[in-house]
């Protein structure tokens, strides 16, 4: 088993997480954020560098310190380092962007209940140096924030009829408001894991032909 | 807000602001045991009673952490005491209902990363909630979110009998139900005072 986890390379970690096992798409982890905060490509994008940087953060410590955390409180002492990077990150958005911090509201502290953090803190982080745990999580978060656009582009286009805050169709569209609102998330969000499950099935039925 | 009666903020809580349906929090559980209605009664339960018990602490630590000036260690003791909520229901779980316990598996800790149990204790605070209203947040929340549960699980088990298309299985349909639930739940908008 070392020897077959010696073999993966660090660029297999990094695209682990943003293709292979993307966190939104095929893992189904994090959603309360995925969905609530995916109003707008803004939002989303934010939302994605936040958890990328709390994912990245806490991956290394955890990774360092695996050692000397006892098997018995290590959930929590996870937990504890997750908190405290979170509210790091919490007082930086709120210092550099008062509208996103706003936009966010409490859903950047609820980022500390984000499974993919602490999934990645115990699958992963706590096993493997310093060097691949790192480039693991930012793959992670890479993906994360991938699947964060993918779904806060559409849903502000539906929408809104805007992209990153910029009108995209004239003065007769006429925005579909319930994209923005919380069934919307819910229907995007499904509509991507169907087109990805219908693909692979595709991908299937002419692997078998 | 200060206007807001006990009673419009269980009601409002339960209904038209759904913690899952409406606010996505505590989605994980609810994509994850819905699938069958005798354990999304107790899972919604216990998430409920740890809501109340997270919601207690987090308004008595708040008062302590304003009382010091130590405000910027709020997020970190509201989730040491949530954990150790959660631990204790455990516990008990364990002790009085061992078939439940095994029933509820990975689910049970997880709490923990309930997003829903923190959100209470996070939006109360941020919304300046006095004690009982709190208490009447953390119930309707607690309520919604079991009321949530049972709605997806009793729907789930109707599809477990029907032809769905395959590429529409599993999670994909999951959110589309959740979509309508959600759809539904909207409805309820105009009850209370309108935000």
């Amino acid at each position: 088993m070392t020897m077959g986890a010696k073999q993966v390379t660090n660029m297999e970690q990094l695209l682990e997480g943003i293709w292979k096992q993307n966190p939104v798409f095929v893992m189904t982890l994090g959603m309360c954020p995925t969905l609530a905060v995916t109003v707008s490509g803004f939002n989303a994008l934010g939302m994605g560098v936040a958890t990328t940087f709390v994912l990245v953060c806490s991956a290394g410590l955890i990774s360092l310190l695996r050692n000397f955390i006892p098997k018995e409180v290590r959930i929590a002492t996870y937990i504890v380092i997750i908190a405290t990077f979170v509210t790091l990150v919490d007082y930086i958005i709120q210092a550099v962007s008062l509208a996103l911090y706003d936009a966010l509201g409490a859903f950047i502290q609820l980022i500390v209940v984000n499974c993919i953090i602490l999934g990645r803190a115990e699958a992963h982080a706590a096993k493997s140096p310093s060097l691949p745990a790192v480039l693991n999580a930012f793959g992670m978060g890479v993906g994360f924030t991938i699947g964060l656009l993918a779904l806060g582009s559409v849903r502000e286009i539906l929408g809104a009829g805007k992209l990153f805050g910029v009108t995209l169709f004239g003065a007769d569209f006429q925005p579909w408001v319930v994209m923005v609102l919380p069934p919307g998330g819910f229907f995007v969000l499904g509509a991507w894991l169907l087109l990805f499950a219908w693909w692979a099935r595709r991908k299937e039925a002419n692997h078998g032909a | 807000m200060e206007h807001e009666s006990l009673g419009q903020i269980f009601v409002i809580t339960l209904l038209s602001s759904n913690f899952v349906l409406a606010m996505f929090l505590g989605l994980c559980p609810f994509l994850g045991v819905s699938g069958k209605l005798e354990t999304a009664v107790p899972m919604g339960i216990a998430t409920s009673f740890v809501m109340l018990v997270a919601s207690l602490c987090a308004y008595g630590l708040n008062l302590l952490l304003g009382y010091f000036e130590l405000e910027f260690l709020r997020l970190i003791s509201y989730i040491v005491v949530i954990a150790s909520t959660v631990q204790l229901v455990e516990m008990a779980m364990k002790k009085f209902s061992p078939a439940l316990f095994r029933a509820l598996g990975i689910y049970l800790p997880l709490i923990t990363t309930n997003c829903a149990v923190l959100g209470v204790a996070l939006f109360q605070t941020a919304r300046g909630y006095d004690l009982g209203q709190s208490i009447a947040f953390s119930l309707g929340g607690g309520a919604g979110f079991t009321l949530a549960l049972v709605l997806m699980a009793g729907v789930r088990e109707r599809l477990k009998l029907s032809d769905i298309p395959g590429a529409m299985q599993g999670t994909a349909l999951s959110l589309m139900l959740a979509g309508l639930l959600s759809l539904a739940f909207m409805g309820f908008g105009g009850i209370g005072v309108a935000r």
